[in-house]
């Protein structure tokens, strides 16, 4: 009996979060020792009244797992995307720690990375879809192109095989084949967000960090690009992080849900419970205010 | 009275420069050798012939000749440029214990501008390559803050997609000059605008290239016996300009850099961009035709 309670417990031990976040907290401004009592939720601000400092998010611990999507909500400025930022290597954080499943064992932290290893990070083991895709991709380069420089990064060195995978990947977002070799720039805002969704999966990532991806868009567009990624995530168990204002985009892609305000994490827990059951008055007034 | 007022050649430091600034150029040379492709800040000095003007290639000139080097300068392939002749007369002038030659196999240093000598050069060769733009990635990103990064990082999937675009746009690598190559499997750089025809020549050399960008203050340099690999793809290989079928018309090289020239009448014809080479090739024929005349004889 004994034994077989350490098996199970073992066998509980071997599902390794894919992402372990801990303390993450990034300031912009000189900081004082009483930024963070200074801000947060209770004070309903994220600057500190005592030397200015904006506190962008502090203390935001969570976990990933894989095949999982996490679903980072709230207000403007309450630290989502500064949250992303930081996992992406865009930003330095100004304490904490990440951990990710296949990066050093899982006990390197990400964010003491050497630049190097930072782009091998960005390049394989994370994608990125920003809210402005004039951010995530460069509009002067073809559809194709842009695929392609994830490709190249990867010591792709044949022409018709980039094709053939970028084209694999543009058709499976829905982008008509005959816009490859097309400028971004003259795409619409919603095969422009399709074509970043294909750069961030070209090398097989682990991880994938959505921000906003829907923001901008018309419902039905943002219906389509939505059930794009819940398919894609279907078919190769990716990991996702989806931060999104937007509770209707929460409800549909993930199963578990960070609500933060002014920097900080104010509750944390299955999406269905947090709609249903919100506990913090926040949350509350953020459910009752959403009309879906 | 008017001719105390000008200054003579004796009035200049051996090779124009001074000393210190000599000393600072082979320094920074010696780590350009040391660090195959990197480019090396250095503080560019004025010079008689305006920036822009071979102003790099000529300061790591003036700051290795010495006693006994025989300098060979060359402007396009050719000892009569404009620009190769002013270049020869300064060196000639302030360093008066070098001596000057048309000949490659014979020069210990040659200065050039965008071409590499159609002889092979040898070990302990030097050649000197005059630079514009030194940075390959300055195409694909304005910034030199983020250049370097890109270098420090070996992150040149952009210079990559750049390429890939050409193949998009027009079905083949379309650069003609200023080719970017793999130095030593770590730094991409820009071999200066010498034909792809010379890019091949310097992997692997025998002898030392030194390049030199006076108006962008940058040295580098590829060392002896170092792989110089062309930016391309497995199913676009990079190729050099196809001569097949036309020779010079003035000495019939069939393997040489060929000059298209029109002439007076509106004819195509084609004459050797390296006219040391081809005199040399006009020399071996008329030796040949009096060795026969001789036996005939």
């Amino acid at each position: 009996m004994i034994t077989e309670t350490a098996q199970k417990q073992a066998n509980v031990e071997v599902e390794t979060p894919l992402l372990v976040v801990e303390n993450l907290t990034r300031l912009y401004g000189h900081g004082c020792p009483r930024c963070l009592e200074l801000t947060g939720p209770e004070t309903g601000t994220n600057t500190c009244s005592n030397c200015g400092t904006l506190v962008a998010c502090a203390d935001v611990n969570f976990e990933v797992y894989e095949g999982e999507i996490l679903g980072v909500v709230g207000e403007s400025g309450s630290g989502k995307t500064t949250l992303l930022r930081c996992l992406y290597g865009d930003v330095a954080p100004t304490k904490g720690q990440a951990f990710l499943k296949s990066f050093g064992n899982g006990r390197q932290d990400i964010f003491q990375a050497s630049s190097q290893q930072a782009r091998y990070l960005q390049d394989f083991v994370m994608g990125m879809v920003r809210q402005n895709p004039a951010q995530g991709l460069h509009l002067h380069i073809t559809a194709g192109g842009n695929i392609a420089e994830r490709l190249l990064a990867a010591e792709w060195r044949n022409v018709a095989d980039i094709r053939e995978r970028s084209g694999a990947l543009l058709n499976r977002m829905e982008v008509p084949l005959n816009r490859m070799d097309h400028y971004p720039a003259f795409f619409s805002g919603g095969m422009q967000q399709r074509v970043q969704i294909a750069k961030a999966l070209a090398n097989h990532p682990v991880l994938l960090l959505l921000d906003e991806m829907t923001t901008g868009l018309d419902v039905s567009v943002q219906a389509g690009v939505i059930d794009l990624v819940k398919e894609v995530q279907r078919e190769s168990g990716v990991a996702i992080v989806v931060v999104s204002h937007d509770l209707g985009v929460i409800r549909l892609l993930s199963e578990r849900t960070l609500v933060m305000k002014n920097g900080r994490v104010v509750e944390n827990g299955l999406t269905d419970q947090i709609l249903e059951d919100p506990q913090h008055p926040y949350t509350q007034l953020l459910v009752s205010s959403s009309n879906s | 009275m008017l001719k105390d007022l000008i200054t003579t050649e004796e009035n200049y430091n051996y090779a124009f420069l001074d000393e210190g600034s000599k000393r600072e150029i082979r320094r920074n040379l010696l780590k350009a050798v040391a660090i195959p492709g990197y480019q090396v800040p250095f503080g560019s000095r004025e010079l008689p012939i305006g920036r822009g003007w071979g102003t790099g290639g000529l300061q790591i000139t003036l700051s290795l000749i010495g006693q006994g080097d025989i300098v060979k300068v060359i402007d396009q392939g050719t000892d009569a440029g404009v620009n190769a002749a002013n270049i020869r007369r300064l060196i000639e002038r302030t360093a008066p214990d070098v001596t000057t030659t048309f000949q490659t196999s014979e020069a210990t240093i040659i200065q050039t501008r965008h071409r590499i000598p159609e002889e092979k050069m040898q070990a302990g060769q030097l050649l000197v390559l005059q630079v514009p733009l030194p940075e390959p990635l300055r195409l694909v990103e304005r910034s030199e803050n983020a250049t370097r990064r890109m270098h420090a990082d070996k992150n040149y999937s952009r210079m990559w997609v750049a390429l890939y675009e050409e193949i998009v746009k027009h079905g083949l690598l379309a650069r003609a000059y200023s080719y970017p190559v793999m130095v030593n499997g770590r730094y991409v750089m820009a071999p200066s605008p010498i034909p792809r025809w010379d890019v091949e020549k310097l992997n692997n050399a025998e002898h030392l290239s030194l390049f030199g960008a006076g108006r962008e203050k940058r040295l580098y340099a590829v060392p002896p016996r170092t792989a110089v690999v062309p930016l391309d793809f497995e199913d676009y290989p990079f190729t050099v300009e196809d001569f097949h079928g036309i020779r010079c018309q003035r000495c019939g090289a069939e393997h040489s850099f060929l000059d298209e020239i029109t002439t007076e009448a509106g004819q195509k014809t084609y004459m050797c961009s390296d006219t040391a080479y081809c005199d040399e090739q006009v020399a071996k024929k008329v030796a040949e035709r009096e060795m026969q005349k001789e036996f005939a004889g």
